[in-house]
């Protein structure tokens, strides 16, 4: 190596710097990109396993300040896209950008994000304290510095009791709090949040949510979320991404991808219990279910051209009750009350089919009982038969 | 009380010989040969006296410690790295070389007595410390490998994950985290490694000759034209026991974790 001394003495001045690459190119990150708006684009992404296609083809982008929920049931591929996202594995094709910058190969400590895991880990050895401050020591803060913004943290969080104690010794809900402060004290870019309230109790399930959201309302990061419950979607807003067997169904605005939902998977995959599929036959003045059940074309169906179609109806719009003039009376047979909380989801058939009722309250139902239920006709969505959506129900306020 | 009295017994049965040989090694040399007495009737010292200020009993107390010590120096900086290797990666045959590596333990070192003998002496190592550590390294290797990695995969990968995201290095990580996390796997090893490369005689005697002697070693050329020095020997044996109840104090509260949670 030719150095000339001016050299040779900034080399050694920085040698840390060479040896323990760590904090140098953090540091850079750090100062430079706060603040400014980031954005994460998927081009294609796809990840192979052994022979198995785990995520494929996706094409996603992810707006700057946006809180994206990745919805989809276990082994839909959330996780695998997370761990592509955060560069933790390599895509088997595609290329994932951000900023514009194709970051697909870079080494995840080169990036400026933070995660969260379903487990609740922690670095068992260091107090919480520590174990918050890491990034930030990595980044060589200042002492000072540090110190406020764990704080500040802890604070925003409610740990600050148990800054001096060591992980293991929190509760459930406190590790994951502390594992949430520690993705939350840097500025990163892009935090990801892999079923982070799992593993936790139903009230602080809530709790956390709740908290999780109003923290990122004042960040300017991209947040994404992964969740099999489309309640907790529901619940988070922002946006959506339905994912089924490694598939991207459908992404956008929550409150759209649940009133329109582009096809039959999304429609089914994102409501609990899942939407009511019926094949109908419409003509130019009825539809047909089954052949047996029939209604007239209302004024809301009746730009369908002729033909078999699938229709969808949300098991909460299925009444005891009638709620509207042209709501259809069917008799039908109980087959099971299945309370969930305070609300009953009632699985009842007659000769043709069979539909799931989402009720409030807590109903009890003898199996076989013979009840009637009311129809809604104008809240109906149709799909053609390959699963496309032909019509959404105009959306009323409540869903 | 009866399951206490039979582990009385028991305790009593296994202690007998090393009451024994502390007994004779505070005794003259006519008392062991004459009648049996159960303990010393003149009490001496002189036994460990010898040894402590005879070098060519002590030096094998020295040259033992040495080449244990850079066994266990040895072995660990090669054994960390693979265990983790192992646990954390999947590669071509990994499943393959982590059980050769097992089976080397199985087996017998006389094999490798003569291919030994003849390597170290041709390159200059017969009769050196190091020659006898890097011969333990034989079978000390991949047991530490193999208890480590026990270890290391009872900690989540998603720490290392954790630790890269925050911007660790990965010898950072190794050092700073991941080190103090499997602690106890180090110290049971350690205690593992030390207590073979300690109890091995026959690659200790034949590689080495007067440099590098070991102490058991010594302790089995102790026949001179006087006959055996029985006393002697037996404070070279409580001697050479001494250093293993050392080892053993400091790493007990590990020692049950360890076996709970390494391989079985």
């Amino acid at each position: 190596m030719k150095l000339n001394i001016k050299d040779r003495i900034f080399f050694l001045w920085h040698a840390p710097c060479f040896l323990y690459r760590d904090s140098y190119p953090v540091v850079i990150n750090i100062t430079i990109t706060m603040g400014v708006n980031m954005s994460l684009v998927l081009e294609n992404v796809t990840k192979i396993v052994e022979g198995q296609t785990w995520v494929s083809n996706i094409n996603m982008t992810l707006e700057p300040g946006s809180f994206n929920v990745l919805l989809g049931r276990t082994l839909a591929g959330k996780t695998t896209l997370m761990r592509l996202m955060a560069g933790l594995d390599k895509p088997s094709e595609g290329r994932i950008i951000m900023n514009g910058a194709d970051v697909t190969g870079k080494p995840v400590r080169e990036r400026n994000l933070s995660m969260v895991y379903q487990q609740f880990i922690n670095y068992p050895n260091l107090s919480v304290f520590e174990n918050i401050a890491s990034p930030l020591r990595l980044a060589r803060m200042s002492e000072k510095e540090i110190k406020e913004r764990v704080y500040e943290t802890a604070k925003m969080l409610r740990i600050e009791p148990f800054l001096n104690r060591l992980p293991l010794e929190l509760s459930g809900g406190q590790q994951q709090r502390t594992a949430m402060a520690r993705a939350l004290v840097k500025d990163a870019e892009l935090i990801l949040f892999d079923e982070p309230l799992v593993n936790l109790d139903y009230k602080l399930r809530e709790e956390l949510r709740e908290e999780l959201r109003s923290l990122f309302r004042q960040r300017n990061c991209i947040a994404v979320y992964a969740t099999t419950e489309p309640n907790e979607a529901l619940a988070l807003s922002g946006n959506t991404a339905v994912l089924h067997e490694g598939r991207l169904l459908q992404h956008g605005k929550t409150a759209e991808v649940y009133h329109r939902p582009t096809s039959i998977e999304t429609a089914v995959m994102f409501s609990e219990p899942p939407m009511n599929i019926v094949k109908s036959k419409v003509t130019e003045s009825e539809v047909t279910f089954d052949e047996t059940v029939h209604f007239q074309l209302n004024k809301d169906l009746n730009h369908l051209t002729p033909g078999m179609y699938n229709l969808g109806v949300r098991a909460s719009h299925i009444g005891l009750v009638p709620h509207a003039d042209d709501d259809l009376e069917l008799p039908v047979t109980v087959d099971l009350a299945e309370i969930s909380g305070s609300e009953t989801f009632l699985h009842v058939r007659n000769d043709h089919l069979s539909l799931v009722l989402h009720l409030p309250g807590v109903h009890e139902y003898a199996v076989d009982e013979k009840i009637t239920i009311y129809f809604p006709t104008h809240k109906l969505y149709a799909f053609d038969l390959q699963g496309q959506l032909i019509h959404a129900p105009a959306r009323i306020s409540g869903v | 009380m009866k399951s206490r009295i039979a582990l009385i017994v028991y305790i009593l049965f296994i202690l007998l010989p090393i009451y024994w040989l502390l007994n004779m090694s505070f005794k003259t040399n006519q008392e062991i040969l004459g009648a049996i007495t159960f303990w010393p009737q003149n009490f001496t010292f002189e036994n460990y006296q010898k040894i402590l200020t005879d070098p060519s009993w002590y030096k094998g107390y020295i040259n033992s410690m040495i080449y244990v010590s850079l066994n266990m120096v040895i072995s660990l900086t090669v054994a960390l790295p693979a265990a983790y290797a192992f646990s954390r990666y999947k590669f071509v045959g990994d499943k393959h070389l982590f059980f050769w590596l097992l089976s080397n333990k199985m087996a017998p070192p006389a094999v490798f007595v003569l291919p030994f003998f003849q390597l170290y002496s041709s390159v200059g190592l017969f009769d050196t410390h190091i020659a006898v550590a890097l011969a333990h390294c034989l079978f000390n290797i991949p047991l530490a490998v193999w208890i480590l990695e026990g270890f290391m995969s009872s900690v989540p990968k998603e720490i290392d994950e954790t630790a890269y995201i925050d911007g660790y290095s990965f010898p950072r990580f190794f050092a700073k985290i991941f080190i103090p996390l499997i602690g106890s796997g180090i110290g049971v090893t350690a205690f593992f490694l030390f207590m073979f490369s300690w109890i091995e005689l026959l690659l200790a005697r034949t590689l080495t000759a007067t440099e590098a002697q070991p102490i058991q070693v010594i302790m089995t050329r102790t026949v001179g034209a006087s006959g055996i020095d029985w006393g002697v020997l037996a404070a070279a044996g409580v001697l050479t026991i001494i250093p293993g109840i050392f080892v053993i104090y400091f790493v007990r509260n590990h020692i049950a974790k360890g076996f709970a949670l390494g391989r079985t």
